[in-house]
């Protein structure tokens, strides 16, 4: 009996997610655990501080080829006779965390929402309209943890780093190339969200916008309509139908808030609507409220932040 | 070149979220279903087109439900899909709707098998790649393109931060995403013909559960929203500082 945490740590530093995972993971199995990950990344003894006791790393494997992946994770898991295993929903998990589970005959718990009460998990369900309880009836478990949904641990601990030795055979998905799309801070990531929509009349007016999040240190993003209208590019679509994010704060110019769109974005901690019309549905999902033309509230919006960077 | 498409059948967007039976069950009551919009709008209108492309080729959907799934179905075949499967079964977990579509295409050849990113019910984004490792297949989620050139299969995924371009051999299962295709609306020759397209019930295989839905519940409602007059706006700034603390 014991719990292995998968986790994807490529970038710069180590990801928010990965961190949370590993704290996560530790918090299940009421002590350390072993960590899984792949890639060139640096630093990884630190994850001690979020409770794994050691880190086992496929430095060959660069690609995401779910199926060399998810033979690491399997491995690692018949090694140490794994019954939990937590992934990350994310891009990486979600190529990895459903085939492991369908490999290893598990039940699968997609985006748990946090620690399990009476081993029930909590999920998201029907865009986050409601939520659902979900029970695992099989010996072996796989928990793929939604993002930005527990506080990172920081013990005092070190993981030991192990290079992982066996092999995962040929990749059968190359990497042709990676685009980087937009600037800044990718959307599912952001803690901060600054979104607009159909209320900014066109793509000319977007600059205010741009200047709010980039004060905040904030991600833009956009309803569905503006991105179908090529207003601002597709990956900041948020919704039902584009991305779903939970930042702590998610500000809404402009935008009708449409079931559709709320279904993307009610799981924000914070939610500050800013519309003209007082009968806006947004402002019945919304925690602050400005009833302005989007034209007259951003300068005053922006001076704020100014003059609230300016004094910290 | 031969193309599975996963459709499922779910709540019409609008829809108000109730349960009952004790907050075990959905109500349906008054319901409208639709077919899972990435399913419907992205993974089958680019089978559709990758075939037209080829000249050649069959396009199936595959569905697990039950008889009331059936319009749902014809929806696909009036947007043009060749044949539908329905494999008899009422949806209880993700496992076990992989398990039903692996065991039905397992010894077929699909050269690609097309999923939704997730279902807008569900969430869970499991069942493509649950059923590519049935099949022992290569699976990338979240595509956002998919192009096909002899047996080549080039895809793009957006990743945080930026797009991957992929390229993988068929066979191969995608979980697609907005960007693959144009929602295409049937015309009233597609939903003339989709009546006497061939929609084959097969039984359900056994499977053993491995994980199901207890309890649903509905999220507490939100406080009262706290307005702040246009001409004073700056507030917002300082209350989500001092009082919300999330700046
Ligand atoms: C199956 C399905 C899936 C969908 N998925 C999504 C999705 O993922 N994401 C999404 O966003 N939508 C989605 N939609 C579309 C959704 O229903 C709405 O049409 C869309 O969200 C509306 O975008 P909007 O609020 O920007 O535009 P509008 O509805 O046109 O609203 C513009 C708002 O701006 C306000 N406004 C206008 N001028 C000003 C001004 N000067 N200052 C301040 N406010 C102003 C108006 O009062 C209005 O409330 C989906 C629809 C369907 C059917
Ligand atoms: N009952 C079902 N029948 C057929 N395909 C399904 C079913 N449920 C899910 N799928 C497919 O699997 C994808 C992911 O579903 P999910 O794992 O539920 O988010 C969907 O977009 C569909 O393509």
């Amino acid at each position: 009996m014991s719990t292995i945490v998968f986790i994807d740590t490529r970038g710069d530093k180590l990801p928010k997610a990965a961190q949370e995972a590993v704290t996560y993971a530790s918090q299940l199995a009421g002590g350390p655990v072993t960590a899984v990950t792949f890639g060139n990344a640096s630093n990884l003894e630190s994850l001690g501080a979020q409770g794994a006791s050691k880190v086992i790393v496929a430095r060959g494997v660069s690609t995401v080829d779910g199926q060399q992946l998810t033979k690491l994770v399997a491995d690692v898991a018949a090694q140490l006779n794994a019954t939990t295993i937590v992934c990350v929903h994310d891009a990486t998990g979600k190529a990895v965390a459903p085939r492991l589970a369908a490999r290893l005959k598990a039940g699968h718990v997609a985006a748990a929402l946090g620690l399990p009460v009476d081993s029930r998990f909590k999920r998201n369900v029907f865009s986050g309209k409601a939520q659902a309880w979900v029970e695992v009836t099989s010996p072996v478990k796989v928990i793929s943890l939604m993002p930005n949904s527990v506080a990172i641990a920081n013990g005092g601990g070190t993981a030991t780093v192990e290079d992982y030795a066996g092999d995962l055979g040929p990749a059968r998905i190359a990497v042709k190339e990676v685009r980087k799309a937009g600037t800044g801070i990718p959307l599912p990531e952001a803690e901060l969200v600054v979104s607009a929509g159909r209320g900014m009349k066109g793509p000319e007016h977007w600059a205010p916008v741009e200047e709010l999040a980039t004060l905040l240190g904030a991600a833009t993003a956009c309803s569905r309509p503006v991105a179908d209208m090529h207003w601002r590019p597709h990956h900041e679509h948020v919704g039902q139908t584009g991305v779903a994010i939970r930042p702590n704060l998610y500000i809404a110019i402009g935008i009708s808030g449409a079931i559709q769109h709320l279904a993307g974005v009610n799981q924000s901690k914070v939610i500050c609507v800013i519309n003209k019309d007082p009968e806006a549905p947004f402002f019945k999902a919304a925690d602050y409220g400005i009833v302005g033309d989007a034209f007259e509230v951003l300068p005053k919006l922006i001076e704020a932040a100014k003059k609230l960077n300016a004094e910290r | 070149m031969k193309i599975l498409v996963l459709l499922s059948q779910v709540p019409d967007t609008t829809s108000r979220i109730a349960f009952t039976n004790n907050n075990t069950q959905y109500d349906a009551s008054g319901v409208t279903f639709i077919v899972n919009p990435y399913d419907e709008w992205y993974a089958l209108v680019r089978a559709l087109e990758l075939k037209e492309a080829a000249g050649t080729g069959t396009v199936t959907t595959i569905t697990v439900g039950g008889a009331d799934t059936e319009a749902t179905i014809r929806k696909g075949l009036a947007i043009g899909a060749d044949e539908a499967v329905r494999v008899d079964a009422q949806p209880t977990d993700a496992m076990q709707v992989a398990e039903q579509v692996a065991a039905y295409a397992k010894d077929k050849g699909f050269d690609l098998v097309l999923a939704g990113k997730e279902t807008i019910d569900h969430n869970g984004g499991q069942v493509g790649a649950m059923v590519a490792e049935l099949l022992d297949l290569p699976y990338v989620p979240l595509a956002s393109k998919l192009d096909i050139a002899g047996t080549t299969a080039t895809v793009e995924r957006d990743v945080p931060g930026g797009v991957e371009v992929l390229e993988v051999s068929l066979p191969l299962a995608i979980g697609a995403s907005k960007g693959m295709a144009e929602q295409r609306i049937p015309n009233m020759r597609g939903i003339m013909a989709a009546r006497t397209k061939p929609l084959t019930v097969v039984p359900a295989a056994a499977v053993s559960e491995v994980a199901r839905t207890v309890q649903f519940e509905l999220p507490p409602g939100k406080g009262a929203v706290k307005m702040i007059p246009a001409e004073d706006a700056g507030k917002l700034i300082e209350l989500l500082h001092t009082e919300a603390k999330v700046i």
